[in-house]
């Protein structure tokens, strides 16, 4: 059964509404003197006649259909018109053309907290965020406490939320939002925000909303978490469908134009430019599977048309459950001394101790004094596949390795009549000696 | 909203030109325009010294005001009724009126937050803004009643009236904000004039003066603003004037309503541009 179906949906914007988001009497009395009739008009209609006003499509023929129980990621950069999709399927704004039909009780997220009143206490903020989010005042009342102890906020609950910490405030609005039971839920980047083991929480709750078979549509930038949830991503870019399918094929795709030239991130103020991003393996070949052990190389292609002196550069890989390792210029302090002209720099992760699962590649790069050259984002993703019995590991649940802690390091188990067990998931067995 | 069991099929395409005013759908979310009444009370008088005393102390200096310059010194006739009185009564309703105003005018500018981010019928927020002033108003009428204790004043039966003035007053203060506030999304001069509209209104509802002063068919005619049959009528229920007859009542129910319903299509048909431009 179908539960989101979407047939050429198109929205409009007006250009320059960023700048200025509503018209003054001012401007309409300008207008109603050199054009009194036409203005006139403007009062009830916001455009006018047969003047050309400059706009933009923010989407464009957009169509999909979600099947119920589908947990589908909708992924892109920022801008591409994903957050424009999903405020018109909440029916916060209207589209400009088109048609979309939704099949059940619907519930969205595009923001934890939605209306939180810092005077009011933790508990009426509960009642009152419920509410906006479409709960009903008994269905409240029976999980009130279930969402404060999901909260950890049991000894605030009095107190004005003004008073709480971001992290409290954080934990109390998503305890909500997670409580909300609809049977299609539509979530924007809600795990943008708070620290890591926030993140944590919610992609845990996430998971188990996602598996008690409602639909979900999830829009992230982390890669991570979308394949670690969605069984499906549809990968949208300017407005327009550039992909949709199963999750690893679009997310690899969708990774793969940052690398393709594509990928820029200017920052125009120190005429700087990341002009690539390319994952390679040991061997110097662009690839986004790896096998455990195996080198990892990363590869950033710059343009610096006024010299750089002492960048901070950073690469962390974050796993589904979070950062696993990073390397990070200000510890080491090694590292490019100048960025100039167009050029390329290289980090190499060696043997890379992480098991068979999804992850993400994040960077950043800040000038001296810490102005962000390049703020901090995915920039490419890969997957580890590989059969850890070849390493050795022959316990019950190895082929559980994607659910567990992702970062191996190598270890051993001294036992009792002395003999020693080492794991190792720099060598496959066929090659120890 | 919960009773529905069978899948609710929700149609998403671009509406165009005047729509339904879907009541039915604000009803069944009668519930969050509690909870968004409720916030209005709670936190009006957050971080105030004085708290809710402001709902009384506001029509109550005025009506000192009133009646040192008109009462004491320009001699305004109050239809034989003590002039403190005869203006607080009127005063009561028209705080309701003037505060419901400016408040609503601004309620979806400062509900930006809410409107761009999850959907609910929008009327919710100006009626909730409005009816939460009903507080107030009760704070003010037990100041009324005191004082007409302390006069001796006694009450006709005419009291049974008064909720329907009352409703008068709410109709016309919700009619207007329905314009206002919509307008404001668009054009935000709307707030800076909507103080001025209010002073004019003042002075133009016989608040200050007796509606006696003008003869009939005028009089009836001045019923055009409904706040003169929500004044009128306050007056008569409580203080025992003879200045409401149902002509003038009539004829400001009539325009209350009209404004009203105007209002609200008007809004419904701006709606789906708010969270564009708000």
């Amino acid at each position: 059964m179908v539960a989101i179906k979407i047939e050429g949906l198109s929205k409009q914007y007006r250009l320059g509404r960023k700048q200025k988001s509503y018209r003054t009497l001012r401007d309409s009395a300008v207008d109603a003197f050199t054009r009194s009739f036409q203005a006139i008009r403007s009062i009830g209609k916001r455009t006018n006649g047969g003047e050309q006003i400059p706009s933009i499509w923010a989407l464009r023929d957009i169509s999909a259909e979600i099947r119920e129980g589908e947990v589908v990621g909708l992924i892109g950069r920022n801008g591409a018109g994903k957050s424009t999709l999903l405020k018109i399927l909440s029916r916060i704004t209207d589209p400009t053309e088109g048609h979309a039909e939704i099949c059940g009780r619907i519930g969205s997220l595009l923001e934890v907290g939605t209306g939180f009143h810092p005077e009011l206490t933790g508990r009426e903020n509960v009642f009152l965020n419920g509410a906006i989010l479409g709960m009903a005042k008994k269905e409240i009342e029976r999980k009130f406490d279930e969402i404060v102890a999901f909260a950890e906020v049991e000894r605030f609950v009095d107190t004005p939320v003004k008073h709480y910490s971001s992290g409290m405030y954080l934990r109390l609005a998503f305890a909500v939002a997670a409580h909300l039971e609809p049977e299609i839920l539509l979530v924007d980047e809600v795990l943008a925000v708070g620290d890591a083991s926030f993140q944590q929480k919610c992609l845990g709750k996430m998971g188990e909303v996602a598996e008690t078979g409602r639909t979900v549509l999830f829009v992230s930038h982390n890669m991570g978490a979308v394949t670690g949830l969605c069984n499906r991503a549809i990968w949208i870019d300017n407005g327009s469908v550039m992909a949709d399918g199963p999750v690893d094929d679009v997310t690899q795709q969708y990774l793969r134009s940052f690398s393709s030239g594509s990928f820029s991130h200017v920052n125009e103020a120190f005429e700087f430019q990341v002009t690539s991003v390319v994952i390679r393996d040991g061997r110097g070949e662009p690839s986004f599977q790896f096998s455990p052990g195996d080198d990892l190389v990363v590869e950033v292609g710059f343009r610096a048309d006024k010299p750089i002196k002492d960048p901070y550069i950073w690469i962390i890989v974050d796993s589904v459950r979070g950062p696993c390792f990073a390397a990070n210029t200000l510890l080491d302090g090694s590292a490019p001394q100048m960025l100039e002209g167009e050029g390329r720099f290289v980090c190499r992760f060696k043997s890379i101790p992480l098991l068979p699962q999804s992850y993400t590649i994040r960077m950043g790069i800040s000038a001296l004094g810490g102005k962000p050259l390049m703020k901090q984002q995915e920039v490419a993703s890969f997957s580890v596949v590989g059969d850890l019995s070849e390493y050795g590991f022959k316990g019950e649940y190895q082929t559980r390795a994607a659910r567990s802690v992702p970062v191996m390091i190598p270890y051993e188990w001294v036992l009792s009549d002395g003999s020693v067990v080492s794991m190792d998931l720099r060598f496959k067995q066929g090659m120890v000696s | 909203m919960e009773a529905v069991k069978e899948r609710p099929v929700l149609i998403i395409e671009p509406t165009r030109g005047w729509v339904s005013l879907r009541l039915k759908e604000l009803w069944e979310y009668h519930e969050l325009l509690y909870f968004l009444i409720w916030r209005d009370i709670k936190v009006r008088y957050k971080q105030t010294v004085l708290g809710a005393a402001w709902a009384i102390i506001q029509p109550f200096m005025t009506m000192i005001v009133f009646s040192l310059f008109f009462g004491k010194l320009a001699k305004v006739p109050s239809d034989n009724i003590p002039y403190p009185i005869f203006s607080y009564a009127a005063l009561v309703p028209w705080t309701f009126f003037a505060n419901g105003l400016s408040l609503s005018t601004n309620s979806l500018v400062s509900s930006a937050h809410l409107i761009k981010k999850i959907y609910f019928p929008r009327l919710a927020i100006p009626i909730a803004t409005v009816l939460s002033g009903v507080v107030d108003f009760l704070l003010a009428f037990a100041v009324l009643i005191v004082m007409i204790f302390f006069y001796g004043l006694v009450p006709t039966l005419n009291v049974v009236w008064l909720p329907l003035f009352l409703l008068l007053a709410l109709t016309t203060c919700l009619g207007v904000s329905l314009w206002l506030t919509s307008l404001n999304v668009q054009y935000r001069d709307v707030r800076y004039i909507v103080p001025f509209i209010v002073q004019f209104w003042m002075f133009a509802t016989p608040i200050a003066y007796p509606s006696s002063l003008l003869d009939e068919p005028w009089r009836t005619f001045y019923g055009v603003n409904p706040m003169v049959g929500v004044v009128e009528g306050f007056r008569w229920a409580l203080l025992g004037t003879d200045t409401a007859p149902g002509p003038v009542i009539m004829v400001s129910a009539i325009a209350s309503v009209l404004i009203l319903i105007g209002g609200l299509y008007y809004f419904r048909r701006m709606e789906k541009t708010f969270a564009d431009l708000v």
